[in-house]
């Protein structure tokens, strides 16, 4: 009874397509139509301006607390772009860009973060999953969703976003081994933007990547460029083929970063360089894209001039659409709705007990 | 005295108790470089070094377990959860072990631990961020529940409940984290857990509250006294378990009315328990029905909404009519 080696793989893939100049390892490039690059393209750049200008309309008051998402544009919408109507996207609370592909309106995200019930507006042809704050807890969610697709025979996939300190949470590692245990048709994408608000990812874990955790569970794992929207989705594509198929669930840590602020009401000075953030700011994973495109001939100075103007009149409709609708607050009774299928007796009165308070009020 | 807020008193009771008692630290999601969310542990990382203000990964189950083993240990931790919204993803630790391990044990270990969290709505935040649960936790036997009201009482309680062999659920509100400033004394000061206070004597009308429905509470009071020339005795509870029923049984018993005002909801809450202790202890004392103020039995609205979802003086003042005039 010797005292014996187990190999297990220690090894995973890590996959750069596009690199920070705009280089391309075209033996890598993903087959991807015109037409998709080009839609890909209008929501990085509607996802990176968009976000600015929830910024600047934060600070005048015009927005509540909101959570950025500059500089993970790529990781969000090459992910999102493999999936089909029918699939099931189940989102932490950095993915706008990817909640906009999926066909979320620019109102709603102004409404809900200016605290309007309304604007959680799920498209009706999509089965996608409400913003989730209570970090890494959605994980759970696609692996339920995962579980289900595969009972009802369908080969549809349940795609969860999270961050990197969600990694941290029992509810990623409880994700990822059911996921292994029965698996499902799960995409774990995790944006690792290097930072847990103050927390630094090295940090969270003593690993040295984020993606080598799948190995534990037995499923497969796969860091990329974050920054390169082609290795994204060249690396989702082949978690969604493996989902399909029926091989099971895969985790992709994407590396990027959160250029920004946490949330609005973080100050990042604190805890983080100059240096650091600039040094990502040449990294950026628009113009790396713009300039693939241009080399393709899909896109030029003229091209993303127009596509500048096209994004911020689509911007300036949504803000002027949301804030037209803000002129009326929301009718406070309905806070008593989608409490429950039907409405408990008590809460028919506390209903009425609020309605006979606010006419009191309108009568002064 | 200094005039501080909430945020820099909290933070003199946790420099203080740290200088004075090396067991002491700090633990919890931002706690430590960037001082908190909220900066309540502001320049505790850099006075004390990061072995005492501990950034931890993001886990709150960790952290409430890894604080209940440092606890059992001899160690002082007071740990904290960024807001009360993820105390939840703690919850077993809190209610498994936290809360029994000295029963468990059989005396021979204890948990003297502190969970601060940022309570209750108020800021405009987002979903998640404003929920009132201290009733999970007052209804959890050998647990402690805390909330002060003001920069001063949050300092002495915060020292009690660092001081005391027991677990203790500290609830900051975090509207008043800022809210006003009050005189807080540098010299040491503590408030006994499970005493309450009278903070405005009165002969017509009790109204018993905590937290961050004292404010409105007094705004009511004053009203009541101004317009309607009625004394109202208010009281803050400060504790919510154990329960301090003695100075609400003199109370009502005195002015044979009663009101309960918080913001948690109102199924099941803190009040009813207070009503129940009123109805077995003052019953022959009542002149009127209790009246209860409280947050709806609806999950807090997203902040559009908030302001109709929060009781206010206004509610307040309704309610404790029609007590009187009953
Ligand atoms: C369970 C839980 N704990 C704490 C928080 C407060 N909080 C919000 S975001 C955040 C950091 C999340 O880091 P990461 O998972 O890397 O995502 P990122 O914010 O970088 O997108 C924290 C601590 C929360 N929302 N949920
Ligand atoms: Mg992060």
């Amino acid at each position: 009874m010797p005292r014996t080696r187990i190999v297990i793989p220690d090894e995973i893939d890590h996959i750069s397509i596009l690199d920070e100049e705009g280089n391309l390892d075209s033996g890598l490039e993903p087959d991807i139509s015109d037409e998709t690059l080009l839609r890909l393209h209008h929501f990085m750049l509607l996802g990176r301006r968009f976000d600015e200008r929830l910024l600047s309309l934060q600070r005048q008051g015009r927005v509540g607390t909101f959570a950025p998402i500059s500089g993970q544009e790529a990781t969000q919408l090459g992910a999102a772009a493999i999936l089909r109507p029918s699939d099931w996207l189940v989102p932490a609370f950095r993915e706008t860009a990817a909640e906009l592909w999926r066909g979320r309106s620019m109102e709603s995200v102004i409404l809900y973060f200016n605290g309007y019930a309304e604007g959680v507006d799920i498209p009706e042809d999509r089965n996608d999953f409400p913003i989730s704050v209570p970090v890494g807890s959605q994980i759970l969610h696609a692996v339920g969703v995962a579980w289900s697709i595969r009972y009802r025979g369908k080969d549809d996939v349940a795609l969860a976003f999270f961050g990197d300190g969600a990694t941290s949470q029992g509810d990623f590692h409880e994700g990822l081994n059911f996921a292994g245990v029965y698996e499902i048709p799960a995409i774990f994408v995790c944006q690792n933007n290097q930072w847990a608000i103050s927390v630094p990812r090295k940090h969270q874990t003593r690993s040295e990547t984020l993606a080598q955790k799948a190995i534990a569970y037995g499923i497969k794992g796969v860091q990329v460029d974050g920054n390169d929207v082609l290795a994204v989705y060249a690396a989702a594509s082949e978690a969604a083929q493996r989902a399909r198929s029926g091989g099971g669930a895969t985790f992709i840590e994407c590396v990027t970063y959160r250029m920004s602020v946490h949330t609005t009401a973080d100050d990042p000075r604190r805890y983080r360089s100059d240096e650091e953030v600039e040094l990502w700011q040449k990294r950026d994973p628009l113009n790396r894209f713009q300039k693939y495109l241009t080399a393709k001939g899909l896109m030029s100075d003229e091209k993303i001039e127009m596509a500048e103007n096209t994004v911020k009149e689509e911007i300036q409709a949504a803000v002027d659409r949301a804030e037209e609708r803000m002129k009326t607050p929301g009718d406070p009774l309905y806070m008593f709705e989608h409490a429950y299928a039907q409405m408990p007796p008590h809460l028919i009165e506390q209903r009425e007990y609020l309605a006979r308070e606010l006419s009191e009020q309108k009568k002064g | 005295m200094p005039k501080m807020t909430m945020v820099q008193s909290l933070n003199l009771a946790l420099r203080q108790e740290m200088e004075k008692d090396d067991r002491v630290i700090v633990l919890g999601e931002d706690v430590g470089l960037d001082g908190g969310v909220f900066r309540v542990t502001d320049g505790l990382f850099q006075h004390f070094g990061a072995q005492r203000s501990v950034d931890t990964p993001l886990a709150e189950a960790a952290i409430v377990g890894m604080s209940i083993g440092m606890a059992a240990y001899g160690l002082r931790p007071v740990c904290e959860i960024q807001f009360s919204g993820f105390s939840y993803q703690a919850f077993h630790q809190i209610e498994n072990h936290a809360a029994r391990l000295r029963w468990r044990s059989r005396g021979r270990f204890s948990v003297p631990m502190v969970m601060r969290t940022p309570c209750s709505g108020g800021v405009r935040a987002l979903e998640h961020h404003s929920e009132s649960r201290e009733a999970y936790y007052a209804h959890t036997p050998g647990l402690k529940m805390v909330i002060p009201s003001g920069p001063r009482n949050a300092r002495a309680l915060l020292v009690s409940a660092i001081r005391d062999p027991d677990p203790v659920i500290f609830y900051e509100p975090k509207s008043l984290y800022r809210a006003f400033r009050e005189e807080v004394p540098e010299e040491e000061e503590a408030i006994p857990i499970g005493t309450s206070q009278i903070v405005r004597e009165g002969s017509d009308i009790t109204i018993i509250s905590y937290g961050p429905m004292m404010r409105p509470t007094l705004e009511a009071a004053s009203v009541l006294k101004e317009k309607d020339g009625i004394e109202a005795e208010v009281i803050d509870l400060l504790t919510i378990s154990p329960l301090d029923d003695a100075l609400f049984t003199a109370s009502v018993r005195k002015t044979g009315r009663a009101v309960i005002v918080h913001e948690a909801p109102r199924s099941f809450g803190p009040g009813a328990e207070v009503v129940s202790k009123i109805m077995e202890k003052s019953f022959y004392y009542l002149e009127a029905p209790i009246a209860r103020v409280a947050g709806f039995d609806v999950i807090v609205p997203l902040f559009n909404r908030e302001n109709a979802y929060l009781p206010n003086a206004d509610r307040i003042l309704r309610e404790a009519r029609q007590v009187l005039a009953a």
